[in-house]
């Protein structure tokens, strides 16, 4: 979809992705475009360094929440605040789900991870957080919104997002930041069809979809 | 042409060199005794003279990794910081190293460990040449002795760091950051026009993607890897040992010291030489690769040799490794910012090996 969009946008040829450390580590296998593998966290520090060297190409993260909302929580927060002109294609699946399903600072309350086993306890582990919304108060942010992909309209939906990103960051608008919340039954210990439902239900109302700014 | 001479600050000096050596980018965040290079660069406004990009990061941790990023775009780019920052800055350098992009670190080192103090020091020299970040790479440490020589190792750093396709720093201190010397400037060499052709740029033109990783998750594949780097770095040894001797030919005595402390060393080397006493002095400029056969030869012909570092005996390792158990090696050192002066290393030469 990803693909799809930098392809409706013609940019695939002169974008470069790229990848964190997660289970997108190896994206850069799977998209046929230019990417660099960035260290856990930092990828939007990459972003910045290739983009500020080569600012008329496109440049986007693909981030995880350990990634983007964890461990690189300064880089996220620092890169929107200067308004690069990049693009967050940011992965909400309120787990780590690489490491072996782990608490990640997205896990609902009550909600049972390796590392919260008894379920996330609000006053001991922090509350789940809510990254896009705290992107969309900067000001370097021209476009914050948060989408999800488990049914057929949802994914037409989140494409357009996504090229509405691309779009604004060709027009040198400042960051724009796409959350996609998705499930990861692996790490959830659920099936598949289970764990769209349980998202559906629990993640969604928490994670509401739609643009938080524009 | 007219000579380009300026009498000039270590730090301000370097940022200079940066942008005449056709630099692409800086990122770096301030930490004393090295922010002089920012503000520098921030004043100066590059960006104007040759398009060359100048960002304040948010942490060290973010500098290196946009050093990354604009590296891995085949880009000319460069980061300077101190111990503290530098040690901030190991995983990103690891990655570097392992992804074997070109980019020129300068370490302009202060007293430790911990926050330390902001006084000069050579204590990183173990983090510097053995390692600091994980896994089995090198960086190609050059060491400066003057603030003329800090200017011109820009520019050969990033000769070299191109060649190879490997992280170059600077190892200096607070001294040579801070001091006023004069020196000529090289002049402006122009940026970077073609690209790398393994950079990541976009793949117009190209027909296949590039992509840059320190990623190979099957051993098979990381050993080979691995492999490809030690054959680098065995080239690296072959062709980019780099040291000074000064007095050597008549030598009973032999001081190897790098950087500040070699500077003090010529002066102890001069006292020496008044009091009747034979002194040399060995000076590795590349730290790795380290002129160990150089050193070894003169323990050939001298009684004694004595390591002089502002740290307490980091180099001694090298030296010894280089002596080879020929001859016994003499320690004398300052931390914590004290410099020691050129009495007391001879002094301490004087103990060790003829008042004994
Ligand atoms: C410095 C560092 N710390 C920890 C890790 C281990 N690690 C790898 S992936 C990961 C969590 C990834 O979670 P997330 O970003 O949510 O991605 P997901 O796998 O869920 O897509 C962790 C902790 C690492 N690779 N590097
Ligand atoms: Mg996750």
């Amino acid at each position: 979809m990803l693909m799809e969009a930098l392809e409706d946008l013609n940019l695939g040829d002169e974008t470069i992705g790229v990848a964190p450390v997660g289970c997108s580590v190896f994206a850069y296998h799977y998209m046929d475009i230019d990417m660099q593998q960035a260290a856990h966290g930092r990828a939007p520090a990459v972003a910045t360094g290739i983009k500020r060297v080569m600012p008329d190409k496109t440049v986007f993260t693909y981030q995880g929440d350990g990634d983007l909302a964890a461990i690189g929580t300064a880089e996220t927060i620092h890169a929107c605040n200067r308004g690069e002109n990049i693009t967050f294609i940011f992965i909400n699946n309120g787990i780590y789900g690489m490491t072996g399903g782990q608490m990640a600072p997205t896990t609902l309350e009550n909600m049972k991870s390796s590392t919260s086993p008894y379920g996330r306890d609000l006053k001991s582990m922090g509350h789940p957080l809510k990254m896009t919304e705290l992107v969309a108060n900067l000001n370097g942010v021209a476009y914050a919104t948060r989408q999800a992909v488990h049914t057929p309209a949802l994914v037409r939906k989140c494409k357009k997002a996504i090229v509405k990103a691309f779009k604004l960051q060709k027009e040198n608008k400042g960051t724009t930041f796409v959350e996609i919340v998705t499930n990861c039954n692996s790490g959830w210990k659920m099936r598949p069809v289970q764990a769209n439902e349980w998202l559906q239900k629990n993640m969604i109302p928490y994670y509401p979809l739609g643009d938080i700014k524009k | 042409m007219e000579k380009d001479i300026k009498l000039m600050k270590g730090n301000d000096a370097i940022a200079e060199a940066a942008i005449r050596a056709g630099a692409d980018a800086y990122f770096g965040y301030p930490i004393t005794p090295q922010s002089e290079v920012i503000e520098y660069l921030m004043a100066e406004q590059p960006e104007k003279r040759t398009g060359m990009v100048v960002l304040q990061a948010e942490s060290e941790v973010a500098a290196i990794n946009m050093i990354y990023g604009a590296a891995g775009a085949g880009k000319r780019v460069l980061t300077t910081s101190s111990s503290p920052g530098i040690s901030l800055m190991q995983e990103g350098i690891s990655y570097i190293a392992g992804a074997q992009l070109p980019c020129v670190l300068v370490n302009v080192v202060r007293g430790g460990p911990g926050l330390g103090t902001i006084q000069p020091s050579q204590a990183d020299y173990f983090q510097s040449v053995k390692g600091g970040g994980h896994g089995d790479y090198k960086l190609i440490v050059l060491a400066p002795a003057s603030v003329q020589e800090s200017v011109d190792f820009i520019k050969l750093a990033f000769d070299i760091a191109f060649k190879y396709r490997n992280p170059v720093m600077l190892l200096t201190d607070g001294v040579l950051g801070q001091m006023m010397e004069k020196v000529e400037f090289f002049e402006q060499q122009e940026r970077k026009k073609e690209d790398e052709p393994w950079a990541t740029v976009g793949k117009a033109g190209r027909g296949h993607r590039n992509y840059i990783t320190s990623l190979f998750i099957k051993p098979e594949k990381m050993y080979e890897v691995n492999l490809e780097l030690q054959k680098k770095y065995r080239e690296v040894e072959k062709n980019e040992v780099r040291y000074q001797e000064i007095d050597t030919e008549d030598a009973d005595y032999l001081f190897v010291a790098y950087g500040t402390t070699a500077r003090i060393c010529q002066k102890a080397c001069q006292l020496a030489r008044e009091k009747g006493i034979k002194v040399g002095l060995l000076r590795p400029i590349s730290l790795y690769p380290y002129p160990y056969d150089a050193i070894n030869k003169l323990a050939d012909k001298v009684k004694g040799v004595m390591v002089i570092e502002m740290n307490h005996g980091q180099m001694v390792e090298d030296v010894k490794l280089a002596v080879n158990g020929k001859l016994e090696v003499g320690f004398m050192g300052r931390s914590g910012g004290i410099i020691p002066t050129p009495s007391e290393i001879l002094e301490a030469l004087e103990n060790k090996f003829i008042n004994k």
